[in-house]
């Protein structure tokens, strides 16, 4: 036994090292959801938020972002995915109080910021609802390879909108962390969202 | 009935019109009668409806019991409260989300169909007045066989899950 309790000795060594190292950026986190880092650009994007305000990425820069596409005519499942993050949030406690659910409108026709503001806010109030032109949509919808379709419109003009369901999560620096499935489970959002906002926290 | 008021049509038409007459009525007699035994076959649970913003449309949800030894399948629903209610299916495929409107949806013999978030649910459109979170809403369900449901729905805040606490229809 007593050999055997010797080689242990420097691997025991090791983990202590580690553990001390486990502050240090490079370490990766112990992430459950689908670890995208390095694979997705930085959040970077120019919209207007629900107070009509003109935004960029920058302005969550120091937050943990859940960037979400959808539409407010989307009644059960943008509905039931923003409901879950609010709960994800709730479970966070004062942390979440540093992250930002992020909601894009791809509908840009019918969602003004007037709309979003009222729909994002029934759901959880560090949510912020994003609109802008078709193109700056556009153009953030592809950035992260996201993608929406508009379905031919009805007699009465309304129409249905196909949308990516993913949910796309940015550390404090911008940093595409995460993706995760509104299906994903949110002990896993949860879990994660915690490495997040404990990591690089302000002071 | 005298067809002294209309003397362009002729006895032949006439006659197939009380014939038909005499076909329709006793059918809307009999449909009324199936009418008055749906809540004996179906019964609903679970109701509720997700209350958004302003005018936006609102899901409603609810678990459909058939009692009887027939499949039965909901066609759709009529309300006081909207003036469009719609079936719809929702389905995620390839990362992505959409809607679609469908035609009927199946409560099996002895079985239940569930609408539910993410999946089968009533599209509820233009409330002729605001529904709030704690109002009752009553939708009529109808089915293929003709018969309705006058079911009870709860309304909940946007960020709700589910129905909450046990909400039974009738």
């Amino acid at each position: 036994m007593k050999p055997r309790y010797l080689l242990c000795l420097p691997l025991l060594l090791l983990l202590a090292m580690g553990a001390l190292l486990g502050g240090c950026r490079s370490e990766p986190l112990p992430l459950r959801l689908t670890n995208i880092s390095g694979h997705m650009p930085d959040l970077d994007f120019k919209l207007t938020d629900d107070n009509g305000k003109a935004v960029t990425g920058a302005n969550y820069r120091g937050k943990v972002v859940l960037l979400y596409f959808g539409y407010t005519h989307c009644p059960d499942v943008c509905p039931l995915t923003l409901a879950q993050l609010h709960v994800v949030m709730q479970r966070l406690g004062p942390l979440a109080d540093d992250a930002r659910i992020l909601f894009v409108s791809v509908d840009p026709a019918r969602d003004t910021p007037a709309v979003m503001h009222a729909y994002v806010n029934a759901f959880d109030k560090r949510a912020v609802g994003l609109v802008g032109s078709a193109r700056a949509v556009e153009a953030l919808s592809k950035r992260y390879r996201s993608a929406f379709t508009r379905e031919p419109g009805d007699a009465d003009g309304n129409y249905e909108v196909s949308h990516s369901s993913a949910i796309y999560i940015f550390d404090r620096d911008g940093k595409a962390r995460l993706l995760a499935t509104p299906s994903a489970s949110q002990d896993d959002l949860v879990h994660d969202l915690h490495l997040l906002l404990d990591t690089g926290a302000t002071p | 009935m005298k067809p002294i008021r209309l003397p362009f049509l002729n006895a032949g038409l006439l006659l197939a019109g009380l014939l038909l007459a005499g076909l329709l009525l006793p059918g809307l007699l009999l449909a009324g009668g199936v009418q008055a035994a749906a809540a004996d076959h179906v019964h609903a649970s679970d109701a509720w409806i997700r209350v958004l913003p302003g005018a936006l449309p609102a899901g409603a949800y609810v678990t459909l019991h058939n009692d009887s030894a027939q499949p039965v399948a909901l066609t759709g629903a009529t309300s006081t409260a909207y003036a469009e209610v719609m079936l719809h299916h929702s389905s995620t495929a390839g990362g992505m989300s959409r809607m679609s409107m469908v035609d009927t949806l199946t409560v099996p013999a002895h079985g239940e169909a569930v609408l539910a978030p993410a999946g089968y649910h009533l599209m509820l459109m233009k409330a002729k007045n605001p529904v709030k979170p704690g109002d009752t809403v009553t939708l009529t369900l109808k089915f293929s066989d003709g018969s309705t449901l006058a079911t009870d729905f709860a309304a909940r805040p946007a960020n709700a899950i589910d129905a909450g606490e046990p909400h039974a229809g009738h």
